[in-house]
């Protein structure tokens, strides 16, 4: 608060003042914080834990850009916005970047000028049923009484599928995951659908989770992933390339642990320039050349952060999936570092 | 020769008969007066066993401690029970958000602190003078919770003092309104121009303060109540000038306030709030930082403000015209009518409506997450969002409802007590 707010009524009154559109780098380095926008609560994805400390997945990704650029992944505003406000407080500027589980498509990236960095999580619509009724497929869902979330992609998505299907079901519409649970669990409707890694989370948290299961098909294509404003491109390539480290770092077995290791160089040249021993490639994008090294070291590489935030070992228990190293039959591909 | 009898003394007096005293008569008058009012009692019964049957042994196998929600079943082992553990874990943070936790004894002395200002303004049994540290609160409560330089307040406050200078040293040479109207441009000068650089200046010179606490570490009890007292205390001035100017003669005035008011009572307060965060941020210049809880506050305020003054121009219309003729017959000018006899009449009648608004007011601070701010509802969100109490409903819901709570039925009560206080009439 303080001065800001005679400077922000100030402005009210003169509406004319500059666009100081300064690159978002060197204002972020001015500041000394990434101001970094999460949802106000994603189970594994974006979460407080009891000492007030952000977490998750998506969280991760501010980290390891808040330390490739200002050397300290805790130098990180969280801000908190909710779906509705997500676009607007990216676009205006008060927030550098959007790690929200937020799904790209055509109409963000091009009509709402944003510009995503890549995709962090490879995310779809499925469908989670009691064992009891019997179901081993979404295909014999026909008569079933679902419960969706109203006015969001998967409720489209939904329709198609079963028309497209020629199956017929019953939608009991719900607001928010929280009360879906409850329906779910009171028997008001058969099946629960929304993103996989939602219903996972979500089954976690039953009392009898071994009681549900979460059928195989997934009916929509959700790539999630971080996003800056269109029109600078240096944060751009800074955010996307602080992701491909995290992936190319996993597929080249670097880790949290053996970096230090690999820093004083290697016999193999891609990793070298990665960890900036060999080539300028940080001087490409205003950064040092240890930024990849720094950022790596924030949390780990993509499949430790995978692992300590939504992977098996955790009560939200995701199987890699889609999300495995290509060279293991999953997308994560990072174009070369050269 | 008749016997008479003649009783010379008193029958000593019975006891009235068992069905006609105490708790007896209490249930045969209030219960069972009636085979209707039989069956209602039969069915409340029934009704009330039903919520201890099904609530009772949910209280009371609460677990108070453990570290999860998994942890909290292990412990029940299958039965049913609340899991008040994760308030435990967690009340810091529904209270404070993510306030520092070193420096919790800010915001408790601010709070300790509000209690002592409203004080005065409450009850008029205390001492008078007290009424001066209620106008400074303000300033010490803004320092004390976000912190920073001590002279920021300060020359805020100095604003005022030479506003009033001004108007002291102009009224006697020009007439009243000319020198208000001088005094609060003086005021706004110094405010807008140089109280930020005078601040600055004399920090740098003594430097005095505490660490500054940026705005996005608000959150729980602490923003709704930040928002809350300052929306009640803001909108009520405002509300009255408000319907004031509505009954106003000076048809610019009163377009001005109807067109305000309609305005902001035809718009949801959800609307308000979404203009405040989103569509701001656009008009603004980029880079600028106009303060989030600060904007929420003034569109709470001007929500609160339109019905508070459709509220107390109820009150207006509610006194006899004779009032205001007598006002007049008196010779009072307007401002000392509307001080002395309009008023204080008119607020009377208004306060159920009043505090009616107050309360509204309070609950509505809620809304505040859906523009992403992390109240008390938003935090429940956000623990829920943990593994480790994914799936906790009621027990955060309890806990969330018994504060606010307190809250309302305090100013609920408050309330009463001064209608009882101020009633005149003779019934």
């Amino acid at each position: 608060m303080k001065k800001s707010v005679f400077l922000g009524t100030l402005s009210l009154t003169a509406l004319v003042a500059g666009f100081a559109s300064a690159a978002t780098l060197d204002d972020v380095k001015a500041r000394g914080t990434l101001n970094c926008g999460v949802s106000t609560g994603v189970n594994g994805f974006s979460a407080p834990d009891s000492n007030g400390v952000w977490q998750g997945f998506d969280v991760a990704i501010c980290r390891a850009v808040a330390a490739a650029v200002l050397g300290d992944p805790m130098k990180v505003n969280f801000i908190t916005t909710t779906g509705q406000t997500r676009f607007s407080a990216l676009a205006s500027g008060e927030i550098d970047m959007l790690a929200r589980n937020t799904t790209w498509t055509f109409s963000r990236d091009t009509d709402l000028k944003f510009t995503f960095a890549g995709v962090n999580y490879y995310d779809g619509q499925g469908f989670m049923v009691k064992k009891e009724l019997g179901v081993s497929s979404a295909k014999e869902l026909d008569g079933a009484t679902v419960c969706i979330q109203t006015g969001t992609t998967t409720e489209l998505n939904l329709a198609d599928y079963f028309k497209s299907n020629n199956m017929k079901y019953e939608p009991v519409p719900i607001e928010t995951n929280a009360e879906a649970q409850q329906q779910y669990l009171a028997g008001a409707c058969d099946v629960y659908t929304t993103d996989a890694s939602g219903l996972a989370a979500t089954r976690a948290t039953f009392a009898d989770a071994e009681n549900h299961i979460v059928l195989p098909e997934i009916i929509s294509k959700e790539p999630l992933g971080p996003l800056v404003r269109q029109g600078d491109d240096q944060w751009a390539d800074i955010a996307r390339w602080t992701l491909n480290a995290l992936i190319a770092a996993e597929e080249y077995g670097v880790t949290s642990a053996n970096i230090e290791e690999l820093a004083k160089g290697t016999e193999n040249p891609e990793i070298n320039r990665l960890l900036g021993t060999e080539g300028e490639l940080g001087a490409m994008i205003g950064l040092d050349k240890d930024w990849a090294k720094r950022a790596i070291k924030a949390g780990g590489n993509y499949g430790e952060i995978f692992a300590a935030t939504i992977g098996e070992a955790t009560p939200i228990g995701l199987a890699r999936g889609l999300n495995a190293q290509w060279t293991q039959g999953g997308l994560m591909y990072s174009p070369p570092f050269r | 020769m008749a016997v008479t009898f003649v009783r010379k003394e008193m029958l000593p007096q019975q006891p009235p008969p068992s069905s006609q005293v105490g708790p007896v008569r209490w249930v045969r008058e209030n219960l069972l007066s009636s085979p209707l009012n039989i069956f209602l009692t039969l069915a409340a019964i029934y009704v009330i066993y039903v919520i201890i049957d099904h609530v009772g042994p949910w209280l009371m196998n609460s677990v108070w401690n453990a570290g999860s929600l998994a942890e909290c079943r292990q412990i029940l082992a299958g039965e049913s029970g609340a899991c008040f553990a994760v308030i435990n874990d967690r009340w810091r943070q529904l209270l404070y958000g993510f306030y520092p936790s070193d420096m919790y004894w800010r915001p408790n002395l601010a709070m300790v602190l509000l209690l002592v200002a409203v004080a005065p303004v409450l009850f008029d049994k205390l001492p008078r003078k007290m009424i001066w540290f209620s106008a400074v609160y303000p300033f010490i409560a803004f320092w004390l919770l976000w912190g920073g330089s001590l002279w920021l307040p300060l020359a805020v406050i100095a604003g005022f003092a030479i506003g009033y200078a001004v108007f002291r040293g102009l009224s006697p040479m020009t007439n009243g309104a000319l020198a208000v109207i001088a005094g609060a441009l003086a005021a706004l000068i110094w405010w807008f121009v140089a109280a930020a650089a005078v601040s600055d200046v004399l920090q740098s010179v003594i430097p005095l303060g505490i660490a500054a606490v940026p705005s996005r570490e608000f959150g729980g009890f602490m923003l709704s109540i930040i928002i809350g007292v300052t929306g009640i205390a803001l909108s009520l001035p405002l509300g009255i000038m408000l319907a004031l100017g509505r009954k106003s003669d000076m048809p610019l005035i009163k377009m001005i306030c109807v067109g305000f008011i309609e305005f902001i009572r035809g718009v949801p307060l959800i609307t308000l709030l979404f203009t405040a965060s989103l569509l701001l941020n656009y008009f603004l210049p980029p880079g600028t930082n106009f303060d989030i809880i600060l904007r929420v506050i003034i569109m709470v305020t001007l929500f609160a403000a339109a019905y508070m003054a459709e509220v107390i121009r109820g009150g207006l219309a509610a006194l006899p015209r004779g009032q205001y003729e007598a006002a007049d017959a008196l010779g009072l000018d307007y401002w000392k009518a509307q001080r002395l006899i309009i008023m204080p009449q008119a607020l009377k009648i208004s306060i159920p409506g009043i505090v009616n608004t107050f309360i509204g007011l309070f609950k509505d601070t809620t809304l505040v997450v859906f523009i992403g701010l992390l109240d008390p509802i938003g935090l429940s969100n956000a623990i829920r969002a943990d593994s480790n109490w994914n799936g906790i409903y009621w027990e955060l819901f309890i806990f969330i409802g018994a504060c606010f709570f307190i809250f309302c039925f305090g100013m609920s009560r408050y309330s009463m007590y001064l209608e009882r206080r101020l009633k005149t009439d003779h019934r």
